[in-house]
This record gives C-alpha cells, structure tokens and sequence, in this order.
C-alpha cells in the first residue's frame, strides 16, 4: 500500500521519456485566443444565447438576465471557491454540507428570541464555513489520503450532525430587514407592466467575490504561490514555500465563501432546510470543470468559471422556458458536463499524438 | 577557528583562503548504515568541480549537507566562503550562495517563463502583491546573464528538457550566489544542448560562481571538470585533475576493482538472419531505415538523445507504428500494431526508463516477472497455476542471480542492479527471437552493469536470438557488440565495426561523447 | 495441532498484513456490541437482521473495489444500481400478467434480470470508454455520469417511485435455499467469483498492475485501455446485480434510492485494505469490513442511536479509517526504507 500525493496526470503512458513537445513557433494573439477554453465557451454561450432568444422570445430580456444574474449567485460564488481548491491541486465535495451547516446555524440565530446582532448574525455562517474548511485542509494535508474519499466522508459528517441538530426542522418567518435584503436592487428599471426590477444584492455579492478572486489569483503572491503547489508541488516544496499553509488558506476560503453562499442563498429563498443543498454541489464542479479548470491543478481562470456558471444557468432557464419538463434538467447538465470533459481531454490526447519532435535530416 | 583548520593536513587544498566549501570529518549515518564516514571534502571559489561515485558511495548524501537538507553527526567542521557553520538548514545554504539544481528539476510547469525565473523574487520583496515589471525586469536582466533566449510569456510546459534545464539555472544565479550544484544534468540533453549547458557553466566561473558537477557521464567529466573528487562507499578515494585520470583509471577508483571487458564472441557463420528491416520511415521521428540482424548476433545503436533511436526501437515493438517500410522475423513480413502482437512475433524490449516503463515498482518480484507470460502460466479450469508462475520465476532469478529477500517482496526493495536483471527476465521469459534492449544499464552501478554484459553475450552465444542494443554509451556498443550502427537525427549515418580505431572514429568523426 | 493453526495463521499473517488487524477488530467489535446490548445483539432474530442489508452493501462494495484497485473510483454506482432497478421494474410491472403460470413467471423474471444486466453493461461501458480510451480522469468521469444516470431515472420515473413488484420476485428477496437467504447466496457466489478473478485470472493480475503503474503495465504488452474498459463494465454488472437484490428487498425502485451507501462503500473498501491510490485490495478484506461496519451501525441501532447519527458515525469512522491506513503505512514505509539501507550497505 502506498499513500502518496496523488498521482501526476495518469494514464500518460505513451508519453514517452524522450518525446517532449519542442514546439517552438510563436503564436499570434488569435491563435493564442484559440487555445483558451473561455473563448470557446463564450463562443458557445454566445450561440446559445441567440438560438433559445429566436425560439422563445421571454428569453432575451433585460428582466431575464437580470433574473438570471441573481440565481446564479450561489452556485456562481461557490464555483469561485471550488476553483481555488482546484487550482492548489485538490478536490472538495464536501462545501454544499458546509454551506448547509453555516446557513442554519445563522438561521437559528436569526429566528431566536435572543436579539442577535445582524453583524453577529452575519458572521456565524462565515466563522462556520472557515472553520469546517479548515478540518478539511487539515485532514487533506496530515493523512495524505485522495481529497475525494476526505471530501466523502466529511459530507456525511456535516449532513449527518446537522440532521442532529434541526431533527429535520425548516427555519423560516425570517426578520423583515433579512426580506428586504434578499429582494433589494440596484439600477431600478421598469418594465411596460409597471414592475420594478434591476441587478440583485446577490449578484453584487457574487461580483465583488468574483473581483477579489482575481485580483488574489493574478495579484498577489498568494494567488501565484496557489498555482505554484498545483502545478509541480515537489517544487513547490523545494522553494520553501508552506504547502499546510497554502492548502488551509484554499480549503477555508472555500469554506468562507460556502458560509457566504449560504446567507445568499438563505436570502434568496428566505428559507433554509437541513437538506435543500443536497445534490448543488454538481452544478458547482460542471460550471468549474467547464470552465476549463484543470482537475489535477494548477491551472483555472475566474473568467471561465464565470462563463461556465452562466453556461449551466442559462441552459436551466432556457429548458425551463421551452417547457421542458424538469426531470430533464439533469439530464441536459449530466450531458453537457460529459461532453466537455470529454472534449478536453480528446484534445489533449490528439495533440500528443501529433507531438513529433525529430527534426529528421 | 583559523588554527583548527590548519590542523588538517590535505594536500589538495593549495590555498586555505580560497576554498569555497571546506568540510571536515563529514558522517552521516543511517539505521544500520554509514552513508558517509569521516569524509573531507573541499572546493575553492569558482572552481568547476566534479563529485564522482556509484549509487551508494554517498555523493548524494554529501550533496545534501552541502545544501542544508540534512544535517550530518555532531564532530563535522564545515566552512562555507572562511566561516564555520554550526548547524546549516536548507535556508542558511540559500543564503550562502549555495543552489541546487536537482535532476527532475524544480520548474513550475503550469506557469510562464519569465515566472519561473523570477518566482524567488515574491520572497524577497516586502507586501501582499506581486509587481509585474519587477518580475520581467528580474527574468530579462537573468536571462541576458546567460545569453538565453526564449519568449517571456511561454509557459513552461512548452519547452523541451534543456530550455527548461537553462531557464531553471536562470532562476537560481538571481542574486549573490556563489554555487550552483547540478545533480546529473546532462542526463536527457543532446550534444548540442550539452556544449550549451557547459558554455553557461564556463560564463558563470567567469563570474566568480562555482559549479559542482554530479555525473556518471564519465567523458563528460574529463571535458567540464577542473578538478574531480571520487566517492566510494561512503568515504573519499582521492581528488585528482582530470589530466591525470582516463577512463580506465576512474573506474577502477570508484568500484575498487578493475572490470575487463571481453568482446563477444563471433557470430557462427551461417547463421541465420532473424530481423531485417527495410527501408522504415516515420514522420519526425526518423527516415529510412534499413539493417539486419543475424542469430546470435548483437547489434549496437548508439546516437545522441533525438537521433530517433528510441522511436525506431518502440516501432520494433509495436508501440510506434511506421508510416512505411517492413519489418521481417526469420525472412516472413510481419506487422507489429501493438507491443501485444509484437511479443507474439517474438520480440521484446527492454525500455529506457526502468522506474516508469520497466517494472511496477509496489507490486512483488513474483508479478514484475510473470506479467508479459500470464497467458501461458493458466493450468486447471483455465485459472492461473501458481506454482507454475513460481518455479518460472525461480529459474529466472537462478539464472541471472537477482539478490532477493522473497518473491512476495516489492521490486522497489531490490537494488538498480537486480531491478534492471527482473526486467531482464520478464522479457526472456517470453522466449524472445528478437530482444532490444534500450540504455539497459542505465543508473547501475559499475558491478552490476558488467554483470548485465556478460548476461547478454552469453545470451547471445546460445545462437537463437538476435539482439539490438541501444545504448548512447559509447563503450558500452564498444565492449559489447558485434555491429554498431551510428544514428542522427531520424537517419542511419554509418555502420562502424569495434576494432582499434573505432572509438575514435566514432568520438570524433561523428562527435559523440 | 493448536501450534499448527497458530504456524498457519502466522504465515496468513505475514502475506496479509494489511487486512490482519480485521479477524481481531471483528471479534472485538462482536464482543462489546454483545455486551452493551445486554446479549440482545446476540438473539437470532437481531442476526437475521443484521445479515439482510448485507448482500446489496456488499455487491455495492465489490463495485465500488473493482475501479479502486486500478487507482480510479466510481461515483455512479449507486445511480447506474437506480436507473437498471428502475427499467427492470418497469419491465416487470409492463410486462407480467395477471395470474401467469410458473413457466412465463420464471421467463419473465429470468427476462427482466438478464434486461438490468444488458443495462448496466451499457451504463458501464460508458464509464469505462470515457476513462480508458478518452483518458478522462475517473473522478470527474463518474461525477459526470452520476448526475446523467440519475437524470435519466428521474425523467424515467417523472420522479415517482415504482413499487408492487410481482410476489414472484420478491422471493429473491425473502425465500431461503438450506436455510440461506437467496440474496445472501448470490453476494456469496459473486466475491468468490471476484475473489478468483483477481488472484487467478490474468485480467485480475492487470487490474493491480493497472493501478500500480499504468505506463509500465502498457510497456509489458497490456492493453490498458481495455482493461480499463472492463473494469468500469464489472462495476456497473456489480452495481447491476446489487440492483436486482434491492428491487426485491425494498419491493421498489425510485431515482434516489440508497444515496447514502457511497460513503458506506468507500469505508468498507478502505477498511478492507483497498488502496485508493490503486494497486492493492483483498476481496476477504472487503467482507470482513462489511461485517464490522455493519455490526458496529446494528449495535448503535440497538443502543437507539437514529439512523442519520449513524450517518454522522459512518463519516468519522471513514476519517479514522483513513488515519489507521496512514500511520500504518509510514510504519511500513520507515521499515522499507530501513531494509533498503541495509541492504546497500552490504
């Protein structure tokens, strides 16, 4: 038995030791733009933002995209956490647990008698989140174990001990201000109705998450150092960098951002259930996976994973729109997210087999 | 502190004041082992030295204290530059102007040139933010040290082995350093990306930097080295200029004991011709290839790394398939499309990288050798016949003599030597026509790898089979091989008997090391 | 002949260390929960009990063991058991007519088994395309498949659960042959099966190498992508026979149906000695988990500890699990190494 870090990308076993990629042609901006994934998945967006817009026409409204701007804060902020696990080279189910387990305890405190202060409030979910993220870090990095099985079985502890706690109880009749906060916006627009509407708090939430993500990443040290574990963590080791430390940075800004995703979506719906996150955690690894993230780490963009959030929503709502029946809906997404791992790693593997690398005389 | 170091007498340290590293009475020691005994071991200030030794004499060890991994026995003196370091860690050695390049080197794949060269820099500067400008003036001002050329924003994983190799040295002579300590560097490089590396290390003595040079690559030390020192077992045999040592001599240093190579014997005449390849082409990896290859007879290809050796070879095998040409066993056209179909023809490969593409390391010796004869171990009810798959690998391990503790143990608990003869029985025990063997003695020390020779002419004396063998060691095709074939990039250029003048013919008419 | 058991146990000992601990563990396991249970744990009926859930936990688990040992794992087991239940219960309710004889029963029961196993080979081969041919990482592959699986169920069933199986299936469920529940039989003849393919079979001795070192097993003349192939085949056929025991059992199939048993089979593969970075596992290992893990989740019951406590438990005992395996493993490491010294230095 051996417990080692993870492998390095399996299954590249017709790369052979001396067949290296010794390309060494400069490639243009267009052709650069080429080999980026967010391109594609603009392109592909783009392309089916237009079809379902011919086909139903409530689809391209301000109103619409407003709408679904705002459902997809919660996923769109989770998939930003998951992408900076991604990024150091790990892997984590377990955040919807963890944003499920945040948002209740702030519930309990919201809907008790004791008065807590709305700041108190607020922080609950997120010193929760931090908290729970950091056992995950830890456990990860002491016990060397495949993050996935780590992630597994931390799902069920969180699951599991919340179902102790609320014996299964919703919590809503939630405090007006938390009412108004979930439904405020700016920009007031008003539509031929009369209705009032314009860019949710929630997706304010969502882009400032997003901002300081890419500014983190791009940015400062920390960010550089998070893809430097992912891509070659013997490396990482030998520049003297702390992997603990990195990976319990990873792990619990995952965890803060499942607290926040917690409140966003709590604010949304203005109802919280023991067990209404089951099963989101999906939507959040199809939009990052989609957004060209790469699963053994290293490499992932805030850009793509913004595309591909928007990708997932915007595929919902125009099934919902075409009056497809719902039951469908995973269908679409289980698919959709096939197709495009697929497509990468089809890529990948063709562009090895073209790799020729003697210049023969 | 100036006293005590007089008190050792050494005759190679001519200038106490100039010597950059000056260890004395180095140990280290590990549960039931002596990696290193009361070792001296000293270098001067720009010096380009070499540090010689099997696997196991403790050269790497020594690498290690130098750059503050691990800590040798209390009694060990150790002056770095004229001052005495008590305790050294990895970041006092940083400090000191010492840096290492290992030979899996330490680059970030995923991220870009000018990053990598520059990633110290996020340790050095003060704040939260990494400054851009600061990282490409960094990256440019290192690269033109070195006369390197490459794009900034290339990400790593784009270049081939020795760019990577120079950006990584780009890297780490940021600042005041005043060692660099390469750990077999040359190991993937070609000819011309050797004269590169080596043109760098002769423009950093320039600057004052030291370089010490760990390499097996017994030629290449008599170009690069200024000094060698040589290791055995744990303790230092000597230090000497290269002018004093030859081939020979070095290798009677570090094993202790003289190795004669004998040639193999004569090919019986009227043998039969099992291989014959004719007129294989492949796209960029090599162009119209043709020999043969008699029963009992070895053949050696030797070429620098990208000459297309090893391509030809996996195309041999299966696993490469030629565009054009044929390949013929025993005068009848065969067609290899998988290695699977080609070890049914009769042919086995013995591939470069024993790690990776040799053996399954955490799996027992018993499986390592009877993995490629699985089919033909299967008694009752058509289920595996363990006692068969047993004795089978008993015989091999007899007759190749593999040093073992059991047949249930982990083939990485076996030593380079005896890893390299359970490959070896893998393949055989397939009862190959054809067996190719690809840098067979690779990273085994000198014992074994005579061990390995003599196997393979003894091998090939039986008469029934044909046997290639691969090797950019140039004595190795030498000592061992009936024919030697010469390629470069993608083409058979000559084919070259052993004899008086062949080693020169092939060290200086076809410039190979 | 006591110090020939003990002679033979060592020597059992020696060439299983990474499952030895478990006999003991088991023996331990047995005697508290006993004791705390005041002997109730012990009665017939309680044994009846806790041997009922172990078949389909155990299929599950042989499935889940099979892509573990070549260094993958397979997230889909549970929702590909769901969607071949489901068709096959469909096919049952469609198809079987009212008062049928004996004959057209056993047709049409041999006929909806022999449908869910064709299923799951589809479902399988899926999987084992997506991962050996197209090289997609397993991981995300059967992530990926779960969420379909479950989609097509769930657009299947419009989200109901079908349930009213014909009484002539449910006796796969309940009739006994020589005292043995049916279920239980065909759990037992399917790890003895498994147990031969692994250590007998030339497939079984690749798929350790497979997951040891891919590139190496490649070089030996395997075709790795086919083993691959096979593999994610055999899981999805396990989860497959595990769906046929459940839809007897529970008398209904629905889309999300026993989503709790992953974790379950992850914990019983890692107590079992699996190796999750591949390589290693013992089917005897798994077994012996299974019974420790589900006499541990009886006893708790007995003791009235509710069902999604047991939840909660099963998640620290994978992380304790998990911890055992590491320390275990740097102790193995530290002696290898030792070992290694040595034998240089000779």
């Amino acid at each position: 038995m051996k417990f080692c870090p993870a492998p390095t990308p399996r299954l590249r076993y017709w790369r052979n030791s001396t067949l290296h990629n010794r390309k060494t042609s400069r490639r243009n901006v267009i052709s650069r733009a080429f080999t980026r994934s967010e391109t594609y998945l603009f392109i592909i967006l783009f392309v089916l933002v237009a079809v379902v817009s011919i086909i139903s026409p409530r689809f391209f409204t301000a109103r619409n995209a407003l709408q679904i701007l705002r459902t997809s804060a919660f996923t769109g902020i989770l998939s930003i956490g998951f992408l900076f696990v991604l990024i150091q080279g790990g892997l984590d189910i377990s955040f919807t647990a963890t944003a499920t387990v945040a948002q209740y305890l702030m519930a309990l405190a919201l809907v008790s008698k004791g008065n807590v202060p709305i700041l108190v409030v607020l922080l609950i979910p997120i010193a929760v989140g931090m908290l729970l993220g950091s056992v995950n870090a830890v456990l990860i990095h002491r016990l060397k174990a495949p993050s996935i099985i780590v992630a597994i079985a931390n799902l069920n502890i969180y699951y599991g001990v919340l179902q102790i706690i609320s014996g299964g109880t919703w919590i809503y009749n939630f405090p007006d201000w938390f009412d108004r906060v979930g439904k405020g916006f700016v920009f007031a627009f008003v539509d031929e109705n009369g209705a009032t509407f314009g860019l949710s708090y929630l997706t304010l939430i969502w882009i400032a998450v997003a901002i300081v993500a890419v500014v983190v990443l791009r940015y400062t040290k920390l960010g550089r150092h998070l893809f430097a574990l992912g891509g070659n963590i013997e490396a990482a080791r030998r520049s003297g960098l702390s992997l603990f430390r990195l990976r319990l940075f990873a792990y619990s800004f995952l965890g803060l951002l499942a607290g926040l995703a917690g409140i966003v979506q709590a604010l949304d719906t203005q109802t919280v259930a023991p067990n209404a996150l089951v099963g989101r955690e999906f939507d959040v690894v199809a939009a990052v996976v989609l957004g060209g993230a790469n699963i053994f780490g290293g490499a992932g963009s805030v850009g793509g994973t913004l595309l591909g959030v928007l990708l997932i929503t915007v595929i919902t709502n125009a099934l919902t729109l075409l009056r497809i029946p719902a039951y469908w809906h995973q269908v679409f997404i289980g698919a959709v997210v096939l197709a495009s791992i697929s497509v990468t790693s089809l890529r990948a593997l063709l562009a090895r087999r073209k790799e020729r690398i003697i210049d023969v005389r | 502190m100036r006293e005590e170091r007089s008190m050792g007498e050494s005759r190679v340290h001519r200038s106490v004041m100039d010597s950059f590293i000056d260890f004395r009475n180095v140990s280290k020691f590990y549960p039931g082992v002596r990696a290193l005994n009361n070792v001296d071991f000293a270098f001067e200030k720009g010096e380009i030295h070499c540090l010689v030794g099997e696997n196991g004499s403790g050269k790497s060890t020594m690498i290690k204290i130098i750059s503050g991994v691990i800590q040798p026995e209390p009694g060990a003196t150790m002056v770095i530059n004229g001052t005495r370091i008590t305790a050294m860690h990895a970041k006092d050695a940083i400090d000191r102007g010492v840096r290492v390049i290992y030979q899996d080197l330490s680059l970030f794949p995923n991220l870009t040139v000018k990053e990598n060269i520059a990633f110290g820099l996020y340790g050095d500067t003060r704040g939260p933010f990494v400054n851009w400008k600061a990282v490409e003036d960094r990256a440019v001002s290192a690269m033109r040290s070195i006369a390197l050329e490459l794009d900034l924003d290339r990400l790593v994983s784009s270049l081939s082995i020795a760019q990577q190799q120079l950006v990584e040295i780009a890297g780490s002579i940021i600042g005041d350093i005043k060692l660099l300590i390469l750990d077999e560097p040359t190991a993937s490089l070609t000819r011309v990306e050797v004269d590169r590396l080596f043109a760098t290390i002769r423009t950093l003595k320039e600057r004052g930097i030291a370089t010490l040079f760990v390499s097996h690559k017994l030629n290449e030390i008599f170009e690069i080295a200024e000094r060698v020192t040589v290791f055995r077992d744990g303790a230092k045999i000597g230090v000497f200029e290269p002018k004093e040592l030859d081939q020979k001599k070095l290798v009677f240093l570090m094993t202790g004991q003289e190795v004669v190579s004998e040639p193999p014997k004569p090919v019986r005449s009227g043998a039969p011709e099992l291989l014959r390849v004719e007129k294989l082409s492949r796209g960029g990896n090599y162009k119209d290839i043709s020999f043969s290859v008699r029963a009992g007879e070895i053949l050696g290809i030797t070429g620098r790394l990208g000459s297309g050796r090893t391509e030809l070879a996996l195309s041999l095998f299966g696993m490469n398939p030629p565009e054009s040409g044929s390949i013929f066993i025993s005068g009848k056209r065969v067609r290899v499309h998988s290695n699977a179909a080609a070890t049914r023809a009769g042919i086995a490969y013995v591939p470069e990288n024993r790690l990776t593409q040799g053996l399954i390391m955490p799996q027992s010796i018993l499986a390592n050798i009877t993995i490629t004869i699985l089919e033909k171990v299967i008694g009752a009810f058509r289920l595996l016949d363990h006692s068969r798959s047993e004795s089978l690998s008993r015989e091999w391990i007899e007759r190749l003599s593999i040093k073992m503790p059991s047949l249930d143990a982990a083939v990485q608990t076996l030593s380079g030597g005896n890893q390299q003869k359970v490959v070896l029985s893998k393949w055989l025990a397939t009862n190959p026509r054809i067996l190719i063997l690809d840098e067979p003695t690779v990273g085994i020390d000198v014992f074994a790898k005579d061990s390995v020779h003599r196997f393979v002419k003894q091998l090939a004396e039986r008469g029934d089979i044909a046997i290639v063998l691969i090797s950019d060691e140039v004595h190795e095709v030498l000592d061992n091989c009936h024919r030697i074939l010469v390629m470069d990039r993608g083409r058979v250029l000559d084919e070259v008997l052993p004899g008086s003048d062949a080693e020169a013919t092939l060290l200086e008419k076809f410039n190979l090391a | 002949m006591f110090a020939e058991f003990v002679k033979r146990y060592q020597s059992w000992h020696d060439r299983n260390q990474d499952i030895a601990a478990l006999p003991w563990l088991l023996f331990v396991v047995l005697a508290i929960m006993t004791v705390a249970t005041g002997g109730r744990f012990l009665r017939a009926h309680n044994i009846t009990n806790l041997l009922a859930q172990m078949p389909e936990l155990g299929l599950l688990s042989l499935a889940m063991m099979v892509p573990m040992v070549t260094a993958g794992i397979n997230l889909s087991i549970i929702s590909s058991a769901n969607l071949t239940a489901v068709i096959m219960a469909l096919f049952l309710k469609g198809v079987f007519p009212q008062g049928a004889g004996g004959g057209t029963t056993i047709i049409i029961i041999v006929g909806a088994i022999a449908l869910g196993m064709i299923v799951s080979i589809v479902l399988g081969l899926l999987n084992g395309f997506l991962v050996g041919y197209v090289e997609v990482p397993a991981v995300l592959t059967t992530l990926g498949t779960m969420i379909l699986y479950e989609g097509i169920t769930l657009a299947i069933t419009r989200g109901f659960v079908i349930s009213s199986m014909p009484e002539a299936y449910l006796l796969i469920g309940n009739a006994r042959i020589l005292g043995l529940p049916i279920h239980m039989i065909i759990f037992l003849v399917v790890a003895l099966v498994m147990a031969i393919i692994f250590h007998r079979r030339p497939y079984g001795r690749h798929l350790f190498f497979v997951g040891s070192n891919p590139t190496a097993t490649a070089y030996s003349g395997v075709n790795v992508r086919r083993v691959l192939l096979k593999t994610y085949v055999i899981s999805s056929v396990l989860a497959g026979i595990a769906a046929v025991v459940m839809l007897a059992r529970f008398n209904s199939a629905n889309a999300r149906q026993g989503s709790s048993l992953l974790l379950s089979t992850v914990l019983i593969c890692m107590l079992g000695g699996t190796d999750p970075f591949g390589g290693f596992g013992k089917v005897l290992g798994l077994v012996m988990a299974m019974v420790i893990l589900q006499a541990v989740t009886n006893g708790l019951n007995l003791l009235g500890v509710r069902s999604f406590a047991t939840v909660a438990i099963w998640g620290a005992m994978l992380v304790g699990v998990i911890a055992y395996r590491y320390y275990q493993h740097q102790k193995w490491e530290r002696k290898r190494k030792q070992l290694q010294r040595a034998r240089m230095q000779q």
